[in-house]
């Protein structure tokens, strides 16, 4: 009895998704067609949807999305080697982590977004500045995630693997890095998306390329319809990519765990 | 090193991190004074004595108090949006079930992609700003309270029931209290996505704010200024934030 009741609740949760949904674009078409909503501000559904075929279909976004996902890749690139190699070496010791842990957490509490016009004006309004910011920004959860995995691995595992003759290789390979790993990885994981969304916004704010920037072109052009399919192919992209990333964590977790 | 001072660096490690950070800056400075073009980078020392100037400049302290107002409105905002919508959905299993996964899926997606619309809606001016710090700082918070009044122990609800205790009653002493911790989490959380939302709008396109300032320094090859005015805003949030979350220490542990 109990888990009908269980089940037809998830049928309810369902169904009330559904309505939301449904709900939001039934306004939304009412609004734009029968209450008379200025198109400017807010386009017709079916025009949106025709528009999105068409940016999908004429591969014009093709430019952009090979800028936005070199200087992801770069960037991410750049973060996870340095945000890894420094926090390995921050966590050598108990003392450097207490060094070194409360100024990495402190300045990951800034909004580091306020250093893009810094960035712009030493690295220009190319990509390299776009690189820097997305660096930067995923660099702090990364080390400081690296940091917490090696830092905290059980004290008991380390010599027992020491009192067995395990050389300095042996050691990092076979019990720091396995015992480190899945709180690396997640901090793997919010740089890749921290790093995604800055390198967005920064094309939104200054840039010559990019998906956000093109967000912007068609916005200035008041081309709403568009605006609005693009958006929605941005917002597509980023939930791809982002749903690989978490892929790969939950994989890289399982193989070791 | 004498055996004395190793042990007081051993007891104080903050003494050794000033002297990173010290160290940082000298490195900057000396790069930025004989290695590097000023019209990109500005030595610290010149920056530092240049703040006087930056919040003399025509306008400047105006866009900070601009900017600061946009900020602690936005936040409110929030605090209040995100604290009611999280108890209507916490409070109701089923509402919980439903709606949680829309709010997660709201949350997750990248909001940065709408600032133009928040633009074409809202106009250049200081709602806009206000608006794309509310939409950064409500989910976070929203989830939060959902997660505090989730984690209430049933126990204690059928125990209030049982002694007689009003729908009020509950509310106010069973589950504001247990609230509490998980609330200021999430007012952490929230004051940091305000100041992402507000700076990012500001930086986007600005008449008055700082934006306006950061676009005209850069605009200029005025780095000293720049970093000067970059500076203050740090050193602002770096305030905001460490208010909220003194206030979670303080508050968080009430148990």
């Amino acid at each position: 009895m109990a888990r009908r009741d269980g089940q037809s609740q998830n049928l309810g949760s369902r169904l009330v998704q559904l309505g939301f949904l449904a709900a939001v674009l039934a306004l939304w078409y009412l609004a734009t067609n029968r209450w008379g909503v200025n198109r400017l501000l807010l386009p017709n559904p079916l025009s949106v949807w025709r528009q999105l075929i068409d940016v999908l279909r004429s591969g014009e976004y093709l430019p952009d999305l090979r800028v936005t996902l070199t200087e992801l890749a770069v960037a991410f690139v750049l973060a996870m080697t340095s945000g890894t190699v420094v926090g390995f070496f921050v966590s050598r010791t108990r003392y450097s982590i207490r060094v070194f842990e409360p100024l990495f957490a402190g300045i990951y509490s800034i909004p580091i977004i306020l250093f893009l016009p810094l960035y712009i004006l030493f690295f220009g309004l190319g990509p390299s500045s776009k690189i820097a910011l997305g660096t930067t920004i995923s660099f702090f959860p990364i080390v400081l995630s690296t940091v917490a995995g090696f830092g905290n691995v059980d004290r008991t595992l380390v010599t027992a693997a020491r009192s067995m003759g395990a050389s300095n290789y042996q050691m990092f390979r076979y019990v720091l890095v396995p015992a480190a790993l899945p709180v690396i990885l997640t901090g793997l994981r919010m740089g890749f998306t921290v790093a995604l969304l800055s390198i967005i916004g920064s094309e939104t704010i200054a840039s010559l390329a990019g998906l956000g920037h093109h967000i912007v072109q068609l916005a200035e052009g008041m081309d709403m319809p568009r605006m609005f399919a693009y958006i929605a192919f941005v917002v597509a992209i980023a939930a791809i990519l982002n749903g690989a990333v978490s892929f790969l964590e939950a994989r890289g977790r399982r193989r070791l765990g | 090193m004498s055996a004395e001072t190793e042990a007081f660096l051993h007891r104080h490690p903050g003494v050794v991190r000033l002297g990173v950070i010290v160290l940082i800056l000298l490195v900057w400075e000396i790069a930025a004074r004989w290695f590097i073009d000023p019209l990109f980078i500005s030595p610290p020392s010149r920056v530092f004595a240049s703040l006087g100037a930056v919040w003399n400049t025509q306008g400047v302290p105006a866009a900070l108090r601009l900017t600061f107002f946009e900020l602690a409105v936005a936040f409110a905002i929030s605090v209040a949006a995100g604290l009611t919508v999280g108890l209507a959905i916490g409070l109701q299993p089923f509402a919980r079930k439903s709606l949680m996964p829309i709010v997660l899926l709201v949350y997750g997606l990248p909001q940065i992609t709408i600032l133009p619309i928040f633009i074409l809606y809202f106009g250049i001016g200081a709602a806009s700003k206000i608006a794309f710090g509310v939409t950064h700082g409500t989910f976070p918070i929203i989830i939060t309270v959902v997660a505090g009044v989730q984690n209430l122990k049933p126990i204690l609800l059928t125990s209030a029931r049982s002694m007689g205790a009003s729908r009020w009653h509950i509310l106010r002493w069973v589950i504001f209290p247990h609230m509490i911790p998980s609330f200021f989490a999430g007012m952490r959380l929230g004051m940091t996505g305000v100041l992402l939302g507000v700076l990012l709008a500001e930086l986007y396109v600005s008449t008055g704010g700082i934006g306006h300032f950061t676009t005209l320094f850069t605009e200029n090859f005025d780095p000293t200024k720049l970093f000067g005015l970059v500076a203050m805003l740090a050193a602002m949030a770096i305030v905001l934030n460490e208010i909220v979350r003194r206030a979670e220490l303080r508050f968080g542990r009430w148990r």
